[in-house]
């Protein structure tokens, strides 16, 4: 069924993700990843960082751990779970700041991301990956594994551990700040005036 | 007179909730699909044909497009020589929560904006009622994704803003969502009426197919010089850049007040759902 166009390099890569593979990460790399991601979107943030206020631990282990910004659709008999893409990240930016500078190294959803929470992805080395906003169907065939583990009570919200493989993401925001959100969309309105077809330079 | 049960709108709205979550319109499908062929960015076209595998994984397998299977919007035409044996506004709810739990949807709503707990059913639906001659009761049911949604802008310009202010509003509202909204987007821009209406008038000229312009030749032109503004912000598909930023752009127009220009700007995502039936 994949039509690719083009080849592209992609880089395979396996949780738990440390400070020191994210470095070797940059803006734009294709990847596949496998290995375990938790699921954490608005209300399940606000209750992790409300944990931390408390100096309670948290339901999962942060450190080098990587969190899905999503709710998965409900899973149909024999399926491991429903649809399950990418959500806005920007409403999680107040909350990543926190579990970031506690040990968290990975996160994917998608959009963009406020300079604080760039700037506690440099202090920590940590990397923001974009999946494909709306490619849920797909992107749910790589997860082979999902159990819910705390905050039953918020639904689609609650958090649950995935076992995915070969989930494909582009490195959106690296560790040193590069932006594909930026660099993308600039690159593209370049080639365009190399070839004299002007486009919008802002 | 003409009797229409409200068994039969509830389950036309159930069966209409799951087609509409699984499965595009094709002129959604084809627009994308265009889109991919004049795409000379690989990037883009990547992207692209992620969302046409999706697209074809969803139909095939009947499962949600997207996770977030949205707010249910409801509009009705309701003839006005049309008797509903019933409760209109609880048979849709009813059909609602059937679709979303026997078709394994997400629910979404939260029942107060403020103390945000889930409803568990994803009602209340959204419903619109117009009033229409004849004696038929034609449903529309569209799922809304959020991330789109929360995108939208409204602007009260002045009449001295005029066309370029318009244009201008319109073109900003889709540079600040930026890559958030899952673009390539579809645009749905209202202008006239007051504060409420023109909401509402951008939401509806989302309904309307992709490659069908404004019967005002003034409006096909400016929906035409939009979408080229629009796709030569560089934005691209997901926001990795390219030139598919919009799929179309769609204008609804209502008289105004001599003191007010209101435009509104309601964005969808690519998965642009809708189904619709006439009982």
């Amino acid at each position: 069924m994949t039509m690719t166009p083009s080849p592209e390099s992609v880089t395979h890569l396996e949780g738990p993700l440390t400070s020191d593979r994210v470095r070797t990460l940059r803006a734009g790399d294709s990847i596949r990843f496998s290995g375990t991601v938790f699921t954490a979107r608005d209300a399940a943030h606000r209750r992790l960082v409300e944990s931390m206020d408390k100096g309670e631990p948290l339901p999962f282990p942060i450190r080098d751990s990587v969190i899905y910004f999503a709710g998965p659709a409900p899973a149909k008999p024999g399926q491991p779970i429903g649809s399950i893409g990418p959500t806005s990240s920007y409403r999680m930016d107040a909350y990543s700041p926190r579990l970031l500078d506690a040990g968290l190294t990975g996160m994917i959803g998608k959009g963009t991301r406020s300079p604080e929470v760039i700037e506690a992805m440099r202090r920590n080395g940590a990397v923001y990956f974009a999946a494909i906003g709306g490619a849920a169907a797909l992107i749910a065939r790589c997860v082979r594994r999902c159990d819910l583990i705390c905050y039953e009570d918020l639904g689609p919200e609650a958090i649950r551990r995935l076992e995915v493989v070969e989930m494909p993401l582009v490195v959106a925001i690296d560790c040193e700040g590069g932006n594909l959100y930026e660099q993308g969309p600039a690159a593209y309105l370049e080639s365009l005036s190399d070839k004299g077809l002007g486009g919008d330079p802002a | 007179m003409r009797t229409v049960t409200a068994l039969d709108i509830t389950r036309a709205v159930r069966e209409m909730s799951i087609e509409a979550n699984c499965q595009l319109p094709l002129d959604v499908t084809m627009r994308i699909e265009a889109c991919r062929q004049c795409e000379d960015w690989p990037g883009a076209q990547r992207v692209l044909s992620t969302i046409e595998d999706n697209i074809a994984l969803a139909t095939r397998d009947r499962v949600p497009l997207c996770q977030d299977t949205g707010m249910a919007c409801v509009f009705i035409e309701l003839g006005q020589d049309v008797h509903v044996d019933g409760n209109l506004v609880d048979a849709v709810n009813e059909g609602v929560a059937a679709g979303y739990r026997e078709g394994y949807l997400r629910k979404s709503m939260v029942g107060d904006p403020l103390r945000r707990t889930n409803t568990g059913d994803n009602t209340p639906a959204l419903i619109h009622v117009d009033v229409v001659e004849g004696d038929g009761l034609t449903l529309t049911v569209a799922p809304k994704g959020a991330g789109s949604e929360n995108m939208g802008r409204i602007g009260m310009l002045k009449p001295s803003d005029g066309i370029d202010g318009f244009t201008s509003f319109v073109i900003d509202t889709v540079r600040q969502a930026g890559p958030n909204p899952c673009p390539p987007i579809v645009v749905g821009v209202g202008v006239g009426g007051n504060f409420d209406q023109v909401a509402l008038l951008a939401k509806r000229a989302l309904l309307r197919p992709l490659g069908q312009p404004n019967r005002d030749p003034f409006y096909a032109r400016l929906e035409s010089s939009l979408l080229d503004a629009i796709n030569a912000l560089g934005i691209g598909p997901q926001g990795f850049g390219g030139r598919t930023t919009a799929l179309g752009v769609s204008i609804e127009m209502l008289p105004t007040h001599i003191a007010s220009l209101p435009v509104a700007v309601n964005i969808n995502c690519h998965v642009a759902r809708h189904a619709t039936r006439t009982l």
